[in-house]
């Protein structure tokens, strides 16, 4: 070991370390700390131990948020990669192979940069277009038609049996873009021969699909499946600007975030909305953890 | 809902749609949520550094609440429904022609807790006057339970601007010191007087000859007659303004079991949801919402349903008497706003037809740890002078707490119709104060009501509910309570 070798470790390290206690690790602390008080956002916080813990056992909101976050966990990731995956696999590879080379259906550079146009828009703007979608009466773009061919309006939004799905649409809608840039490049990254060897032996599309692109795929669906399962944690932004009387009706679209804004900017109950944070934090944690784990499989080394 | 956030209403009962205030709220959040996401490097909490000093200047006859004369004052203004033309236009010079030495800072801003509360939690730069309004307001609850406001006692005690004989609490419409006050101890100015009824065109009900019903029975003959007519005889927008209802509902039990009912909600006591008037009252107004409404508004914002109003698509709307003002660039000239109170519901009602709800709104205060308290007291003292009121009214087309500030100002017919109900009603005025002492209350409400006016819900079930609510609230020690 030579000399001088820490100091210089040490002379890279600092920065970051430094950046990253203040600004991450010191909050969190701060804010496993106001969970355990009562404060209201004003005066220094007094000590509280866990009542805001017990409060919240008792809340049904925040047990209804955590019922929708189960379900988005579930449905999001699945549907989100099952259509990012289908579109990735016919702009990339469903084409007819001309020769040598796999290619995508006609027209698949186009699509691919239109695939991407959703991602671009900030979420409060999709929030503000699909209340349009959405709108329950004549003006609206679906009940609109419906109304106008004579059919009953749906109201997706104040209909509270269809409101948390009309919500989860939007978010499939808004993250499948990016998913199909993210499996696009997997898919690029999969050696042509190895496509070409299978297509020699006769395989189908399908049999292409499932046996070859999927399991080389496997880490960058790996990993998104984390991206999505966080953001099944947050939808905040879509709840909080369409949803009918932010997160109704009936708290029926609340989620985690939008009762932790409530409470903390509305209500200012800013301890007890750290508390349901801390929660927050656990969840999402524990999600990550238990997904790497299961996912977890031997790379296949190419 | 606190009586600020009704007067806030007219442009805003919900947060703001743009994008920037999002990624505010977003970001906010995630101070909370995820707090790596904020840049909150010192300590959130750190205590208010006490920079409260009262003034520090001469008492003088003109300067009766002791003035420095030299120092600055900073003054935040809700712009909102009224605007801040008001403040820049009118009360801000009134300050300087009394202080020329002063200079004062205007701040305008749309969403007060998220300009101010970080503010007020550091003790840095805190203002001298803040118009605690819109959607985005600071909890008044909060705010007096960590003592964040100062006392406007030496203001009240104070002599007026323009009869020193006369002291301010004198030259204010009675009940606007008791509106501001929290468990007796006046914190909070609300400045503009607020009359909540039914409102419907003058116009189309002349048209249709229609009349202004006073008992149930005729109120619903009106609205059966209405729904004839091919218009949605009653409705109000469920997305973010579902409080207009529930002060209906509440209006009706108040008329149905005397103020008391109203109290009784107030104070939290057992059993106050689910006494008879309210249950009476939400019965009544559940079957207006079951037979009289249009579903699809439940999904609308409350700008959708007014002006489908004017375009005479809907017949009676509930909301204060900002809405005229709110509405003016939509409703057609001849269109003629009037305002009804809610009809009777029972023959037996305690207190008769003509029984309003009257408040003020637009909530302003002085706080506890203004560098200049005694010039923001004295701000204060200017808006409630004969020409700040007037100013202020005619620049909003809204009635200011000082009594005859609407002297020489064409309110137009709607704020007329409704000044004229508030005198009809005499002594039989009432206000409710529980939404602005205990926002989740309010919250909870506006989803109750929303259930049983858009959803098929009942009145036990409605009345259980905000029981139950109400009861949480009660145990909860960690919330300030509230009397009166």
């Amino acid at each position: 070991m030579r000399h001088g070798r820490y100091p210089f470790i040490v002379g890279f390290l600092v920065a970051p370390v430094t950046l990253y206690v203040v600004f991450v690790i010191a909050p969190y602390a701060q804010a496993f700390y106001i969970s355990m008080t009562n404060w209201r956002g004003f005066a220094p916080p007094t000590w509280a131990g866990f009542d805001n813990y017990k409060r919240m056992a008792g809340d049904g909101a925040f047990w209804k948020a955590i019922e929708h976050h189960l379900v988005m966990l579930i449905t999001l990731p699945l549907v989100t990669i099952a259509i990012a995956l289908f579109f990735a696999f016919l702009l990339n590879l469903g084409g007819r192979s001309r020769g040598s080379t796999m290619s995508g259906v006609w027209g698949s550079k186009f699509y691919r940069v239109v695939f991407f146009f959703p991602q671009l828009l900030a979420l409060p703007i999709i929030a503000v277009l699909f209340g349009m979608v959405y709108r329950p009466n004549s003006s609206g773009l679906i009940d609109g038609v419906l109304i106008k061919l004579g059919l009953a309006p749906v109201g997706w939004l104040i209909n509270p049996k269809l409101a948390l799905w009309a919500v989860i649409a939007v978010l499939v809608w808004q993250a499948v873009g990016f998913y199909v840039v993210l499996f696009s490049a997997g898919m690029a990254s999969i050696p042509k021969d190895i496509f070409e060897a299978a297509e020699l032996d006769g395989a189908p599309q399908s049999t292409l699909f499932f046996r070859v692109t999927l399991p080389l795929l496997w880490d960058t669906l790996q990993v998104a499946w984390v991206y999505l399962g966080i953001a099944a944690f947050d939808g905040f932004a879509i709840v909080d600007v369409l949803t009918v009387d932010q997160g109704g009706p009936d708290n029926n679209t609340t989620v985690l975030a939008e009762q932790i804004y409530q409470n903390a900017f509305k209500f200012g109950k800013f301890g007890y909305a750290s508390a349901m944070g801390v929660a927050l934090f656990f969840l999402t944690i524990t999600f990550a953890a238990l997904t790497l784990r299961v996912t977890r499989r031997e790379t296949i080394e190419l | 809902m606190s009586e600020a956030r009704v007067a806030g209403t007219p442009a805003d009962p919900t947060p703001n749609l743009d994008r920037r205030s999002l990624l505010r709220n977003a970001a906010a959040v995630g101070l909370v949520a995820l707090p790596g996401a904020g840049l909150l490097s010192a300590c959130a909490t750190s205590g208010s550094g006490d920079s409260g000093t009262s003034g520090g200047g001469k008492k003088t006859a003109t300067n009766p609440l002791g003035v420095k004369e030299d120092a600055p004052l900073d003054v935040v203004i809700f712009n909102g429904g009224y605007g801040d033309k008001y403040a820049t236009e009118a009360h801000e010079p009134l300050y300087k022609k009394e202080f020329p030495k002063a200079t004062v800072k205007h701040e305008a801003v749309t969403d007060v807790g998220k300009t101010l509360q970080p503010r007020f939690s550091s003790g840095t730069s805190v203002p001298d006057v803040v118009d605690n309004s819109g959607s985005g307001l600071m909890d008044f609850g909060a705010l007096v339970a960590d003592g964040q406001m100062a006392d406007l006692t030496p203001l009240w005690d104070a002599p007026s601007v323009d009869d020193p004989n006369k002291k301010v609490r004198d030259i204010v419409v009675p009940g606007t010191v008791d509106t501001g006050s929290f468990n007796g101890k006046p914190f909070v100015l609300y400045y503009v007087s607020t009359v909540f009824g039914l409102w419907y065109s003058g116009k189309l009900f002349k048209d249709k000859g229609w009349t202004v019903p006073t008992t149930w029975d005729d109120f619903l003959k009106l609205l059966d007659d209405i729904k004839k007519a091919g218009l949605t005889p009653f409705g109000y927008a469920g997305a973010n303004a579902a409080y207009y209802m529930w002060n209906v509902i509440l209006t009706s039990a108040a008329k149905i079991g005397g103020p008391d009912v109203l109290k009784a909600i107030d104070n939290l006591e057992d059993g106050a949801w689910t006494a008879p008037a309210v249950k009476q009252a939400a019965t009544a107004w559940a079957e207006v919402g079951a037979k009289y409404t249009d579903k699809a508004f439940l999904g609308l914002k409350h700008t959708d349903v007014q002006l489908q109003q004017n375009q005479y698509k809907v017949a009676l709307y509930p909301s204060g008497d900002w809405l005229p003002n709110e509405q003016s660039k939509d409703t057609p000239s001849d269109f003629q706003y009037q305002m009804m109170p809610t009809p009777s519901v029972t023959s037996s009602d305690k207190l008769p037809a003509n029984a309003v709800r009257a408040t003020a709104g637009e909530g302003f205060f002085v706080p506890a740890h203004a560098p200049n308290k005694a010039g923001g007291l004295e701000y204060l003292r200017q808006m409630l002078s004969k020409k700040g009121a007037n100013e202020f009214t005619k620049l909003t087309k809204s009635p200011a707490v000082t009594v005859g500030s609407a002297e020489g100002v064409d309110l137009g017919p709607g704020v007329n119709s409704s000044q004229a109900a508030l005198k009809a009603a005499g002594s039989n005025v009432f206000n409710i104060f529980f939404d602005g002492w205990y926002a989740e209350l309010d919250k909870e409400c506006r989803t109750a009501t929303n259930e049983l006016f858009f959803n098929g819900g009942t009145a036990d079930a409605f009345c259980t509910r905000m029981q139950k609510k109400a009861d949480a609230i009660k145990a909860d020690s960690s919330v300030t309570k509230f009397h009166r």
